[in-house]
């Protein structure tokens, strides 16, 4: 589904504040893998990220999205085959358009633009569904502007938006750091079913250790843009919190200094 | 104000709603303050005076239109493409189309249409009466305000309004916001230029400082209408642009009437748009300046 070779990205090349954020990193995701992301401030994950989705170009390696190049391509067209959901919940929506004019744009992912309506009958009904699904009562709010909503529905209805046309590829960017502990983990469950149910290849960036373990299939340690840990099957099972901080020092060669990756 | 006065004012207001839902649309839906309208608004009288004297002034509305879509165009790509800020963008394109208004005039300043036939003269042939101006101005607006309306509500116009909004989010639902910035940009400044090429037959006139301030005007146009009409949904703003630019028109010709000199029109217009713009700020800060004087009160009282 996902595949990358050998990618890395260097920025502000050649000036005193170079940094080496991704070096040489090769990863490999198939259908319906969910994987979570771990690593402390500065690891790359934000920048692995940002270069699978096109918000640059990478230096060197290639990447493949379900066996097309896309290495060159630029963001919006790889959109058509991402789904992305920000930390920031301002990022993902419009805030002055309605609920159904956004997961009206979200729903005709892919499509050429053309003059016919923005929202058709047909398409309010299929909406209303899906919203119910969040259970936030957003379905009958659907002619209120974005603008209204709390920081965790917005959110919700980013992730709506990412998967209401199926993507070949979810990524998912802390998606639930900014939002209150109860939000946070109703986005969460909401993740996680919507990802079971469309069996969605999902990459999901998290500081939370815990998290990080508790869902999703497979994990992913990164540290000075590497990545320096890959848990699946038994041994990410059999892995517990004080196992994984014990790896990562070794692997790392450093000590855990980040309060916020053991805590939350 | 006698009746003549108020129907002309009426009259130019109708056509500088089309000016200010061209604003509209590159300040508003796009997000993008535009300078380019002040050339492009002579850019579209001289076109439609130019082909007016050959005889042609339906045809000088269409060319006007689209000379004004091809400004647009160069405003958008200047800042999509090479990078360059909007606010900049534009006033490079209203530099540059300074000289190419001269150009399409054959170098005068100044060109008057004398005993050629015009849109308007035309419609009065066809309408009698006082009120055929007015009848043929409300017609053009209120087919521009349907369209433009019913654009806004297509997917197009739904990718255009989320790009004003958030871009981010409109790139992460796969679309080029690159091309839709070209596409809003060309409209925009389309409208603006019928709207001088419509003023420049209504006068019988073009002059190649006629556009100077045309962005100020749109804007409190913009802002006026707002205020007063309200922003609850879409066919609401865009009544309220329009009225706003007629209440705009209306304002300063009982301001003439009130004996303002015509050559302070544009401080007049420059003072409103400013105000306009710095209401929200002033609001949101008076609380803060009251509790900061009432606190400096009390303790001024408690020194003494």
């Amino acid at each position: 589904m996902l595949k990358i070779e050998s990618m890395s990205k260097t920025f502000a090349k050649g000036s005193i504040n170079e940094k080496r954020a991704l070096q040489n990193v090769s990863l490999s995701l198939r259908e319906g893998e969910f994987v979570t992301v771990i690593g402390g401030n500065g690891a790359g994950k934000s920048t692995l990220f940002n270069g699978i989705a096109g918000v640059f170009l990478i230096d060197e390696g290639r990447i493949f999205i379900d066996s097309d190049d896309v290495t060159f391509d630029p963001e919006y067209k790889r959109s058509r085959l991402i789904g992305r959901v920000f930390q920031d919940p301002l990022k993902g929506t419009a805030f002055d358009m309605t609920i159904e004019e956004n997961l009206a744009i979200a729903l005709a992912k892919g499509e050429a633009l053309s003059l016919r309506p923005g929202l058709r009958k047909k398409d309010s009904r299929l909406l209303q569904e899906r919203l119910e699904l969040l259970d936030m009562g957003l379905e009958n709010r659907m002619k209120q502007k974005v603008g209204l909503l709390s920081g965790g529905q917005r959110q919700a209805l980013t992730l709506l938006m990412a998967a209401i046309v199926k993507p070949k590829l979810l990524l998912l960017d802390e998606h639930t750091a900014a939002l209150d502990p109860g939000i946070a983990k109703k986005v969460m469950s909401l993740t996680q079913k919507i990802v079971s149910e469309e069996n969605l290849c999902t990459l999901m960036i998290t500081h939370n250790m815990k998290a990080s373990l508790e869902y999703g299939t497979r994990t992913i340690m990164m540290h000075e843009g590497r990545i320096i840990m890959d848990l699946q099957g038994e041994e990410r099972k059999n892995m517990t919190i004080d196992k994984l901080v014990e790896q990562f020092e070794k692997r790392s060669g450093s000590a855990m200094d980040n309060d916020r990756m053991l805590l939350g | 104000m006698t009746l003549t006065a108020f129907q002309g004012s009426l009259e130019l207001g109708i056509i500088y709603a089309i000016l200010a839902l061209g604003v509209f649309l590159s300040f508003r839906s796009l997000n993008m303050p535009d300078l380019t309208v002040d050339s492009g608004f002579t850019l579209g009288a001289a076109v439609s005076i130019i082909t007016s004297v050959s005889g042609h002034p339906f045809l000088g509305l269409l060319l006007a239109f689209i000379a004004g879509c091809g400004a647009g165009c160069v405003t958008a790509l200047l800042h999509t493409k090479l990078k360059i800020q909007p606010l900049l963008a534009g006033i490079l394109t209203m530099l540059g189309l300074y000289s190419i208004n001269l150009k399409v005039m054959g170098g005068k300043a100044n060109i008057p249409l004398l005993n050629k036939p015009t849109v308007y003269s035309f419609i009065e042939g066809l309408i009698p009466g006082n009120y055929a101006r007015l009848i043929f101005d409300s017609i053009i607006l209120l087919v521009i305000l349907f369209l433009f309306y019913l654009f806004l509500k297509t997917r197009l116009g739904f990718v255009l309004r989320a790009t004003g909004d958030n871009d981010q989010m409109v790139r992460s639902q796969g679309v080029n916001t690159d091309f839709i910035i070209l596409i809003g940009m060309a409209l925009s400044n389309g409208l603006v230029s019928l709207s001088g090429a419509l003023i420049a037959q209504e006068q019988s006139f073009v002059d190649v400082s006629m556009g100077i301030g045309m962005v100020v005007i749109g804007l409190a146009s913009v802002i006026i209408g707002e205020a007063i009409f309200g922003v609850k949904t879409l066919f609401r703003r865009l009544l309220a642009v329009v009225l706003g630019s007629i209440l705009y028109r209306l304002i300063i010709a009982v301001a003439l009437e009130l004996g303002m000199p015509p050559t302070d029109l544009k401080l007049v217009s420059a003072v409103i748009v400013a105000i306009a713009l710095s209401t929200p700020v002033v609001k949101s800060s008076y609380p803060t300046l009251k509790r900061k004087y009432q606190s400096r009160g009390l303790s001024k009282k408690r020194v003494s």
